[in-house]
């Protein structure tokens, strides 16, 4: 049942994906300060709103999953916080090589934004051996729900620390009284921002239907009392 | 005055704009890898399927016993649920 629309949206994500970055290349103009290199804001930030909203829609699928009990929220949790770790991956590395070009250093410890991200990004980043390391499938299930809840919560209490703390060198461009985003950069960067969003569901989307295909799969296999294969699953959710 | 030169700048710019396609292009990769691998067992599982069921033919009543065994088996009720 998840595939359903995969090919469309696919297709969309694609579509997005490149007027995203054909407004970043032939019509946003070049920023007075950063000059060429501020290019990289278009996706750095689209994918770190993008990676921590995933974690708190990981969060949300967790309490589903607690309040009915059905597998297939913890699925839709499990596989939302691992598209967002892979979106925060990819978020440290164009923040470290940006920080590089534009201030010198691949890291700067007392900047509260870095930091911040990096501690929820290896928080997260325990989820995996927390999961793992449980192996009765229920319970595992429910001690990662409360752990992504837990963590979900923790994301916009971090983002309003951060918002309020006193930043030294990392730019406020949004929600300031004045000095921000002009008309074509802001237009640039929402078009970024849902290319990186239909990305991250179409990635979501892609996993959950393997995932359904491989546990319908074992129940076919179980059915017909056929022999396992060689490589044993590990104890990943499954989705029926 | 911008902070770097273009042609020092489009090395950065470049840099973090591949390494984030190289994240999408493993992961993509990954997953295929794990759906050949789904469609390769789906192939073995009808072949056991077809070879279970011309045995089956080629022995009447071997088929009602391989049923009662399958539903005899531990769990084999609960498996319709997760």
């Amino acid at each position: 049942m998840h595939g359903n629309g995969l090919k469309p949206l696919s297709i969309a994500t694609v579509a997005a994906l490149v007027v995203s970055l054909s407004l970043v290349f032939f019509y946003a103009p070049l920023d007075a300060d950063q000059g060429f290199i501020q290019k990289i804001f278009y996706l750095h930030v689209p994918l770190s709103i993008v990676a921590l909203a995933g974690f708190v829609i990981g969060a949300v699928f967790a309490i589903l999953h607690l309040r009915s009990g059905d597998g297939r929220w913890d699925a839709r949790s499990y596989v939302s916080i691992h598209i967002s770790v892979i979106f925060g991956v990819a978020v440290l590395i164009t923040g470290s090589i940006w920080a590089k070009a534009s201030w010198g250093h691949w890291w700067v410890w007392d900047e509260p934004t870095l930091v911040s991200f990096l501690i929820v990004f290896l928080m997260y980043a325990t989820y995996y051996p927390f999961r793992y390391a449980i192996e009765d499938r229920e319970r595992q299930a429910r001690y990662a729900s409360v752990f992504a809840i837990a963590a979900g919560a923790f994301v916009p209490l971090n983002f309003i620390a951060v918002r309020l703390a006193e930043s030294l060198v990392h730019p406020r461009v949004f929600a300031t009284t004045s000095g921000g985003l002009p008309g074509s950069m802001m237009l640039t960067f929402l078009a970024g921002l849902l290319a990186i969003g239909l990305l991250w569901v179409t990635l979501v989307k892609f996993e959950l239907t393997a995932k359904s295909a491989s546990g319908q799969l074992k129940r076919l296999r179980r059915a017909l009392d056929a022999p396992a294969p060689g490589g044993a699953s590990r104890v990943a959710p499954e989705v029926s | 005055m911008p902070a770097l030169p273009l042609d020092e700048a489009g090395k950065y710019v470049a840099g973090a704009y591949v390494v984030f396609l190289a994240l999408i292009v493993v992961y993509v990769a990954i997953m295929a890898a794990k759906l050949q691998r789904i469609e390769r067992e789906l192939h073995e599982l009808a072949g056991f399927a077809e070879t279970r069921a011309s045995r089956d033919q080629a022995t009447p009543g071997r088929g009602n016993q391989a049923a009662a065994s399958s539903a005899s088996r531990p769990g084999a009720a609960s498996e319709g649920g997760a």
